[in-house]
């Protein structure tokens, strides 16, 4: 098991995965997103590439109606 | 006769720019947006939803593709959180046209201009297009203008406050000293002060509130978008002179 924040909340993982798997488990379609990982913005093009491990810190963001 | 306007090398037909914030519901959003003939939209950027994943998203209503996006920094207090949150928003979108916002007080939501302009200078160093709202101050605009910002975009009056122009004076000047379009961004309540921002001169009027709290702000942000073509067109036909006295409009020769 590892331990991640996301989006400020604690979330246990069976093991350390990479963004596109990360994203597909919790149903968020990747194109409309953006990801920082431990401060540093991930590019897209790398999602399949960053692993998520233990105690690492995630945002994952999106356009959302504002003014 | 085509008058366009133009910010960060792009052609707008529009100069009505609308945020998407504050709506029932996205429907509603878009068929506002739809009313005002805005071709620029601001958005903001927010962490998604784990717990609820599947919940409509304002992309699925409004096509980036056929709007411009503007991320926005709303609720950023320092320089630091707004440069975060615009990386980010680069990243989401794949753009670099955005409007940098740094918040220096609650309850009036004034800028912070000296956190304002060292997070202009770092976006812009890192390649951004940075339309900057600011006060309505003429040394800080050209502070604003003089590192590089796209577009200057000082308050109407405090965001959301709808409480029309409050210093026209300030806005105009800005206006005559700018070689890059000026907006008025936040403040405006309804069509008149729309019509008066671009009679000042403005290039373009960015709002939200004023369409979102209106009654029936779908009909208002049609009379948003007429207002904004009127106050133009006004603009540019250049006013008569205002007199003290009357000045009949009907000839006096062969009056009976």
């Amino acid at each position: 098991m590892i331990n991640v924040t996301i989006n400020g909340d604690q979330h246990s993982l069976d093991k350390a995965v990479c963004l596109v798997d990360l994203l597909e488990k919790f149903d968020i379609e990747h194109d409309k997103v953006a990801i920082e990982h431990n401060l540093e913005i991930v590019p897209k093009s790398t999602f399949a590439n960053v692993m998520v491990g233990d105690g690492d810190n995630l945002e994952i963001v999106h356009f959302i109606g504002g003014g | 006769m085509t008058d366009t306007f133009s910010v960060a090398g792009k052609e707008y037909s529009s100069r009505l720019i609308v945020g998407t914030g504050k709506y029932k519901d996205f429907g509603e959003t878009k068929l506002a947006v739809e009313a005002s003939g805005a071709e620029i939209v601001t958005v903001a950027v927010r962490r998604v939803n784990i717990a609820s994943p599947g919940e409509p998203m304002l992309v699925d209503y409004l096509d980036p593709k056929k709007y411009t996006f503007l991320p926005n920094t709303a609720g950023c207090f320092t320089g630091d959180d707004a440069v975060r949150t615009l990386r980010l928003a680069r990243e989401a979108g794949g753009w670099d046209l955005v409007k940098l916002e740094v918040l220096g007080d609650q309850k009036t939501l004034y800028p912070n201009m000296p956190e304002t302009v060292e997070a202009a200078k770092t976006l812009i160093k890192e390649g951004f297009q940075v339309m900057v709202y600011c006060t309505d101050d003429p040394i800080q605009a050209k502070v604003l203008e003089d590192i590089g910002c796209c577009a200057i975009m000082p308050l109407g009056a405090p965001i959301g406050s709808g409480l029309g122009i409050q210093n026209p004076v300030g806005i105009r000047i800005i206006v005559e000293q700018a070689n890059v379009p000026v907006l008025v961004d936040a403040g405006v309540g309804t069509a008149s002060e729309a019509a008066q921002a671009m009679e000042l001169g403005c290039d373009a009027v960015l709002m939200n509130t004023a369409i979102a709290e209106a009654k029936d702000p779908i009909r208002m942000a049609r009379a948003m978008n007429h207002a904004v073509q009127a106050g133009r067109d006004a603009y540019l036909s250049g006013r008569m002179p205002k007199k003290l006295y009357a000045d009949p409009s009907s000839p006096l020769a062969g009056l009976i």
